[in-house]
């Protein structure tokens, strides 16, 4: 990958994060807080990479095996839990 | 099939931009939810789809641990402990990062393959964040759940070790990048940045928990941003630099809310500073019982309640939403006023009010209710103290002069519930409690919201 590029991306993506953040009701940061985390579970990408190289010592396969654990931890219960704190935001005209 | 899996990418990028712009309205945060989890989904198979894999017996085998560890925390947790979850997950994704990184700098070392610089300062700044962000994650983590003391642990001349410690790791930092060659100096390196993550989180207290998990959480994000640059992936770097400005913006709110600045919070020890303040003489105060408070609240047109970290502690959740349903009833207008910091993590008691079926249109944030504290007759506060402090107002020698607060004593009549006249986290004594119209109503948050309630029918009936 050309860095330019990278930092490119870099820069854009930061801009679009802190301009939807802001948008963020403080109601919700909590959840956003653990939907951010699941997606920064994404690193699950580099550890696959990693553990799945052809030839890949086994260096390699311990250090990838841990991380994919841990990402996919991140993953699971970071949407789930995410999900379980959303539905119980109701409105009142909702109850009953 | 390489193409087909930059396009996914560019797909999966797009999810999760959508999935933190749904996040703006609890109408549209569960799309947001579901958004990221196909975004995540696509960013899996396209990663499969475009590279030859390997070793498929232990990528499925840690798949599988991984899930069968995430599922329960999910359900199982409850909602108290919710910031200690997200430390713990700071620390699991900084963690997978490191080790990443950690895999590749070796990887490369032993195929004699020469990584261009820019990719060593990703794979140098993927690692020192990893592991100092997992350390910090886990010590943070121990502080939440009270394995570890929640003040602040201090020693002489601590901001000096710190620094010299973070400049050893900074040069053999930049050891590395100039000499990748040099593969004794990365174990040092990586040690160091553990050490260093536990050395920066001790020294801060429990009541700035809120600013350093939002900050864990940017530290994370750009680790995975800059292994995005080390592997050359654009989809790490676009997730990183989302998690990142999520992390950073959330720690800018929580610093103002308490209206200070980043290096005061990382380095200033707050908690301690105090401790030798707190010695008030005694001043008259005024108390009441559960009969008293009942029939006051009863009488009041509007009540804005003040829930404070002291609520969750005392699990009284459900209790207040028993005292809300009840005076609704009676054409009581209750409202919540939430203070940004309130809770062990930004947005903790929304979470914890929305949890015991309390609607979220009767929670207030600070800036909108504080206009009608004036108008407001009762104003009950409910394990909340420094947030609620006037001395932030009008006294410059206070240690949270400046700090926002909610306008509590502007209210007619004001109620506290409080265990004992003990000052809170910030050790600081609170005039609110002094003053002519405030009642205190001493007892467990919970027991004491209860037998409000038992008082209340009995007077109805009448």
């Amino acid at each position: 990958m050309d860095l330019s590029i990278g930092l490119f991306v870099f820069m854009l993506a930061t801009f679009v994060g802190l301009e939807i953040i802001r948008k963020v009701s403080p109601l919700l940061h909590t959840p956003l807080m653990s939907l951010t985390n699941a997606i920064s579970a994404i690193s699950v990408v580099g550890a696959i990479l990693i553990t799945g190289a052809e030839g890949a010592t086994m260096l390699s396969k311990v250090l990838g095996f841990i991380a994919i654990t841990a990402a996919v931890t991140n993953i699971v219960s970071g949407f789930l839990i995410t999900d379980r704190m959303l539905k119980m935001f109701k409105k009142r005209e909702e109850k009953k | 099939m390489e193409h087909l899996g930059s396009y996914i990418y560019i797909v999966s990028a797009a999810l999760f931009i959508l999935s933190l712009k749904w996040m703006n309205s609890p109408a549209t945060a569960r799309r947001g939810v579901f958004s990221g989890e196909i975004g995540m989904l696509l960013a899996i198979v396209g990663t499969v789809l475009a590279n030859h894999i390997f070793n498929w017996e232990w990528i499925l085998a840690a798949f599988f641990i991984g899930a069968a560890v995430g599922v329960p925390i999910a359900y199982i947790m409850p909602m108290t402990a919710v910031p200690q979850r997200t430390a713990m997950s700071h620390a699991c994704g900084a963690l997978a990062a490191a080790l990443v990184g950690t895999a590749e700098f070796y990887r490369a070392n032993q195929l004699h393959e020469t990584l261009p610089t820019f990719v060593m300062v990703a794979l140098v700044l993927e690692t020192l964040l990893g592991f100092l962000t997992f350390t910090g994650s886990l010590m943070a983590m121990g502080k939440l759940q009270e394995v570890l003391p929640q003040r602040p642990i201090t020693y002489k001349n601590q901001n000096t070790v710190n620094f010299v410690l973070f400049v050893i790791a900074a040069g053999l930092g930049v050891r590395l990048v100039m000499v990748p060659t040099d593969i004794w100096i990365f174990p040092v390196f990586a040690g160091l940045s553990l050490v260093f993550g536990v050395l920066l989180i001790i020294p801060i207290g429990g009541a700035d928990m809120p600013t350093v998990i939002a900050l864990l959480n940017s530290y994370a994000g750009l680790s995975a941003c800059a292994m995005g640059f080390a592997l050359g992936n654009n989809l790490l770097v676009v997730a990183g630099a989302l998690d990142g400005s999520s992390g950073l913006i959330l720690s800018i709110i929580m610093c103002k809310a308490m209206n200070r600045s980043f290096t005061n919070v990382l380095f200033g020890a707050f908690g301690q500073i105090q401790a030798s303040h707190a010695q008030a003489q005694q001043r008259p105060y005024r108390s009441a019982s559960a009969e008293e408070a009942a029939a006051i609240l009863e009488a009041a047109g509007s009540v804005i309640i003040v829930p404070g970290y002291g609520l969750a502690v005392a699990q009284a959740q459900h209790k207040i939403r028993e005292l809300y349903d009840s005076l609704m009833r009676r054409g009581v207008d209750v409202k919540f006023a939430i203070h940004p910091v309130a809770g062990r993590m930004p947005g903790h008691m929304n979470v914890l009010l929305a949890e015991a079926d309390i609607p979220y249109d009767r929670l207030w944030e600070m800036d909108d209710i504080n206009g009608d504290f004036g108008q407001c007759d009762v104003a009950l506060v409910i394990g909340a103290n420094d947030v609620t402090n006037p001395a932030a107002r009008t006294d410059k020698s206070s240690p949270i002069y400046g700090m926002p607060i909610l306008d509590v004593d502007k209210a007619h009549t004001v109620m506290v519930i409080k265990r004992s006249m003990n000052p809170g986290f910030a050790g600081i004594d609170n005039d609110l409690y002094y003053m002519d119209k405030t009642l205190m109503l001493f007892g467990d948050a919970k027991a004491f919201v209860g037998e409000i309630i038992k008082e209340l029918p009995a007077k109805v009936g009448a």
